[in-house]
């Protein structure tokens, strides 16, 4: 059944400490392909069928209002089959 | 003078809260924060704690809790209102206050006595300070810097609205070592710090914390 995903990222310009231990953590685990690591959310929605246009505008909305800080946060909505 | 406590699940601080109104002299309301009704106070005041488990970002499930509607419209027409620590949180999910609060820049929950200097005693919340007063109160959060646009950082700093900085190294992260800030009509006040675990020498670092709670008193009676 399709879902529909939300992804929550911090802007950009945000400082991002969660993401940096995590970056600091990967080469001392000796993975040293690591230029920067930024931590995000990731909200799955499962709806009945495949999601409609009337579905997916109100996920925007919900994503706006609830899911992310805009103030802090960028989000993205898809289907994910 | 009523001052209500709002008590949502999750909530550390509201009986430090209460005992600080009452030490003041006012008295302390208890609101629960499934029940849209204020009780008739003159001033309400979001304690600390962990306010829905700090599920998905501290404060944006209370934001919505049902005593927030009445909370955020008396707000709007110019009723005290003071976010503790996750009650600085709700205010800024609410939008009542600009900026956001954002996790520790070195991670770690910080929890000690901090100095703090007053920069505004112009608010509902301040104006028993003296303006630039040192004072020393607890700190205590994990997510607890302030983050804010350029734009927005220029606007609180030209009109006054940072109403406490942090002395000293910066605990948390938080830009131009904002501690609080106020709206633009000087009624609502989130605070990072905690002035109502200093309300005397026996339970705290200092009583300088008091001097919030007697504040709305005095700005209420005018």
């Amino acid at each position: 059944m399709a879902k529909i995903v939300v992804d929550v990222m911090l802007k950009p310009e945000i400082l991002d400490p969660q993401g940096k231990a995590v970056a600091a953590a990967l080469p001392r685990l000796g993975f040293s392909f690591a230029k920067d690591v930024r931590q995000g959310k990731r909200f799955e929605i499962e709806v009945d069928g495949d999601p409609t246009p009337a579905q997916l505008a109100e996920v925007e909305k919900a994503a706006e209002k609830l899911l992310s800080n805009p103030v802090i946060e960028n989000f993205t909505v898809r289907v994910e089959k | 003078m009523k001052i209500g406590v709002v008590t949502f699940p999750g909530t550390l601080d509201d009986r430090d809260a209460a005992r600080a109104v009452r030490h003041a002299g006012g008295e302390a309301i208890s609101l629960w924060h499934n029940d849209a009704d204020l009780k008739g106070v003159d001033a309400v005041i979001l304690p600390g704690g962990f306010s829905y488990g700090d599920y998905l970002r501290c404060g944006a499930i209370s934001r919505f809790s049902p005593v927030m509607e009445p909370i955020i419209d008396a707000a709007k027409g110019g009723m005290p209102l003071l976010g503790i620590c996750n009650g600085f949180q709700v205010l800024a999910e609410a939008h009542l206050i600009p900026g956001a609060l954002t996790r520790n820049h070195e991670l770690h929950f910080l929890c000690r006595d901090q100095k703090l200097t007053i920069e505004n005693t112009n608010t509902a919340w301040t104006s028993s300070f003296a303006q630039g007063q040192e004072i020393l109160i607890p700190l205590k959060n994990g997510e607890g810097a302030y983050m804010c646009d350029d734009q927005t950082l220029a606007e609180l700093e030209s009109e006054g609205r940072i109403i406490a900085r942090y002395v000293g190294e910066n605990p948390n992260g938080s830009r131009n070592l904002i501690a609080g800030i106020t709206n633009e009509r000087g009624n609502v006040v989130g605070l990072m710090p905690h002035p109502e675990h200093a309300i005397d020498s026996l339970t705290g670092p200092s009583a300088d914390g008091l001097g919030f709670f007697t504040s709305v008193l005095k700005a209420m009676v005018g």
